[in-house]
C-alpha cells in the first residue's frame, strides 16, 4: 500500500493508505484524531473542517493522498499544550455556542481560519463565512456571537443570552 | 468507493500520459467527484491528480488582454483576483468557503453541471477553453446537460476569458445545494453584449439571444420588458416548475443589467 506523510499538528505523522483514503479516515482512523466529524460525509455539513496549508477544508472531501506534505491542523491542534483553549474554543464555551457538539469541531476551526483572514467581520460576514457548516442544536445565535467575542467585539447589541 | 490507484503528476506531460489508460479518470478539487466517487456513481480505474502541477494554476493576463486562468486555480483564488471583477464576484459565491477553498475553475468547466455557476461566466464572456490539445471556443464547448467537447481524457489546462466593459452575474440561489437555481450572466463588450443562462435550461448552460439583441440596442433593464423565455424545455423539480425558472431568469438577467450599469 502506498504511504502518506504529512504534519499534523506541528508533527510528523506517516502512514499507510489506499487511493481512495479520505484524509477524514486517514486521521479518525489511523492516528486516532477523533475530534474531526463526520455529520453528512456528502459535503454538505462542515462537521470535517480542518485546515490543510492554512486553508480550510472539508476532509471527508480530499484524498489523504493529496495531502503528501502538508501542513495539517485539527481541533486537537487548536489548544496550547497546557491545555489553555484558543481564543475561538474559549468563547464557544463562554457564550455557549455549543449544545450536542457534534458540529463544533467544524465550527471552531471555520471560525479560526475567518478570523485569519479577517480578523474584525461583521456579523452577516460571520454568517455567510458559516453557510457551509449546519448545526442542528443552537440556532447559530451563540455560535456567531461566539466567533465576534473572539474577535473582541462587543456582543450585548446582538442579543440576551 | 471503488478502489482505484491514485497518481499525483508534477507536470501536465506526466498527466497527458497517465490520462491515456483505459478508465483514466482527472481529479482536480474533487468538491463533486469525491461524492459521485462515494456514490458509486464513476469507477475510474485510476485517478489523475491535477491538484500537483503548478504549470496549471494561477492568474495573469495575455497580451490580448485576456485574464487566463489556470484549470487547477481554486474557486477562493479567482475570487481574490482584481482583473476580472464579475468573475471574481461570481466565484466568491460558489458554494461555501470550503468549497472554494478546493473547488476549480477547470474541474467546474469539465463537469458542466447545468445549476453550475462558472459555465455561465465562460459562455457569458464568449471565454477560450483551452486543453491539452487545442482550443475550444465557449460556443462550441457546452454542448448538454453534464456534456462538453471534450473528448476522453482530454485535460482542460486553462480558460481565457476577454475582460469586458462591464459586467455582472446574478444567482438566484438554491439554499440546500447552494448551486444556483437560475443563475445569469451578463457582459457588455464593444461589439455586442452576451447574455449567459445557467439552472434553468434541460440543455445546461445557453446564451439568450433575444435578450442580447434587446441589450445591445439599449442596455437597461427595461430593454427586457417585452421579451418572454419560453419555460417549456426548462428544468422542472421540486425546486420549480419550468415556467418558474423562465420567470426567474428574466428577473435576474433585468437584476444583472442593473447591477453592471
Ligand atoms: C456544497 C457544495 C456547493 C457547491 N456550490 C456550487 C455553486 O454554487 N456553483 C457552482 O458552480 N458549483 C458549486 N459546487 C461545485 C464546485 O464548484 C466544484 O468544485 C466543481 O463543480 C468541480 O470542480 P472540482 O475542481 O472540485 O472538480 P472535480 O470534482 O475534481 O472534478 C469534476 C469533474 O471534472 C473532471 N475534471 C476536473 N478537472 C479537469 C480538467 N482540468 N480537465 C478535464 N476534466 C477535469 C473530473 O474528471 C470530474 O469528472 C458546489 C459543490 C459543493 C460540494
Ligand atoms: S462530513 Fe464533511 S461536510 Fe459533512
Ligand atoms: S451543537 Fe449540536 S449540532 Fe451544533
Amino acid at each position: 500500500m502506498p504511504q502518506v506523510s504529512m504534519t499534523v499538528n506541528g508533527k510528523p505523522a506517516t502512514g499507510e493508505i489506499e487511493g481512495r483514503t479520505l484524509l477524514v479516515e486517514f486521521l479518525r482512523e489511523s492516528l486516532h484524531l477523533t475530534g474531526t466529524h463526520v455529520g453528512c460525509d456528502t459535503s454538505q455539513c462542515g462537521a470535517c473542517v480542518v485546515h490543510v496549508d492554512g486553508r480550510d477544508v472539508k476532509a471527508c472531501t480530499i484524498f489523504a493522498a493529496e495531502c503528501e506534505g502538508a501542513e495539517v491542523t485539527t481541533i486537537e491542534g487548536m489548544a496550547a499544550d497546557d491545555g489553555t483553549l484558543n481564543k475561538v474554543q474559549q468563547a464557544f464555551q463562554d457564550h455557549h455556542g455549543l449544545q450536542c457538539g457534534f458540529c463544533t469541531p467544524g465550527m471552531v476551526m471555520t471560525a479560526a481560519a475567518l478570523l485569519e483572514k479577517n480578523p474584525n467581520p461583521s456579523e452577516e460576514e460571520i454568517r455567510s463565512y458559516l453557510q457551509g457548516n449546519i448545526c442542528r442544536c443552537t440556532g447559530y445565535h451563540n455560535i456567531v456571537k461566539a466567533i465576534m467575542a473572539a474577535a473582541g467585539q462587543d456582543t450585548s447589541k446582538i442579543a440576551a443570552e | 468507493m471503488y478502489a482505484f490507484d491514485f497518481e499525483r503528476p508534477k507536470t501536465l506531460a506526466d498527466a497527458v500520459k497517465a490520462m491515456t489508460d483505459e478508465d483514466a479518470v482527472a481529479l482536480s478539487g474533487g468538491q463533486t467527484l469525491i461524492p459521485s466517487l462515494k456514490q458509486r456513481l464513476a469507477m475510474p480505474s485510476k485517478l489523475v491528480s491535477l491538484t500537483g502541477i503548478d504549470e496549471i494554476k494561477g492568474i495573469c493576463v495575455d497580451d490580448d488582454g485576456r485574464v487566463c486562468i489556470g484549470a487547477a486555480t481554486i474557486h477562493a483564488d479567482v475570487a481574490a483576483q482584481e482583473y476580472y471583477p464579475a468573475l471574481a464576484a461570481l466565484a466568491s459565491n460558489v458554494g461555501d468557503p470550503a468549497v472554494r477553498n478546493r473547488g476549480t475553475i477547470g474541474g467546474s468547466l469539465a463537469n458542466n453541471d447545468p445549476s453550475a455557476c462558472y459555465p455561465a461566466a465562460a459562455l457569458g464572456s464568449g471565454a477560450v477553453i483551452r486543453t491539452d490539445k487545442r482550443e475550444i471556443a465557449a460556443d462550441d464547448y457546452f454542448t448538454g446537460m453534464f456534456e462538453t467537447a471534450l473528448e476522453e481524457g482530454e485535460i482542460i489546462t486553462e480558460i481565457k476569458f476577454p475582460v469586458p466593459e462591464t459586467a455582472a452575474y446574478m444567482k438566484f440561489e438554491q439554499p440546500a445545494s447552494r448551486f444556483a437555481l437560475v443563475g445569469v450572466f451578463v457582459a457588455k463588450y464593444a461589439d455586442g453584449v452576451r447574455v449567459a443562462v445557467t439552472g434553468a435550461s434541460n440543455e445546461g448552460v445557453f446564451r439568450w439571444s433575444e435578450a442580447e439583441a434587446a441589450l445591445g440596442s439599449d442596455f437597461s433593464a427595461g430593454a427586457l420588458d417585452g421579451l418572454k423565455l419560453d419555460g417549456s424545455n426548462m428544468i422542472s423539480d421540486v425546486h420549480g416548475s419550468g415556467d418558474y425558472r423562465a420567470h426567474i431568469a428574466k428577473v435576474m438577467t433585468k437584476r444583472a443589467v442593473e447591477k453592471a450599469g
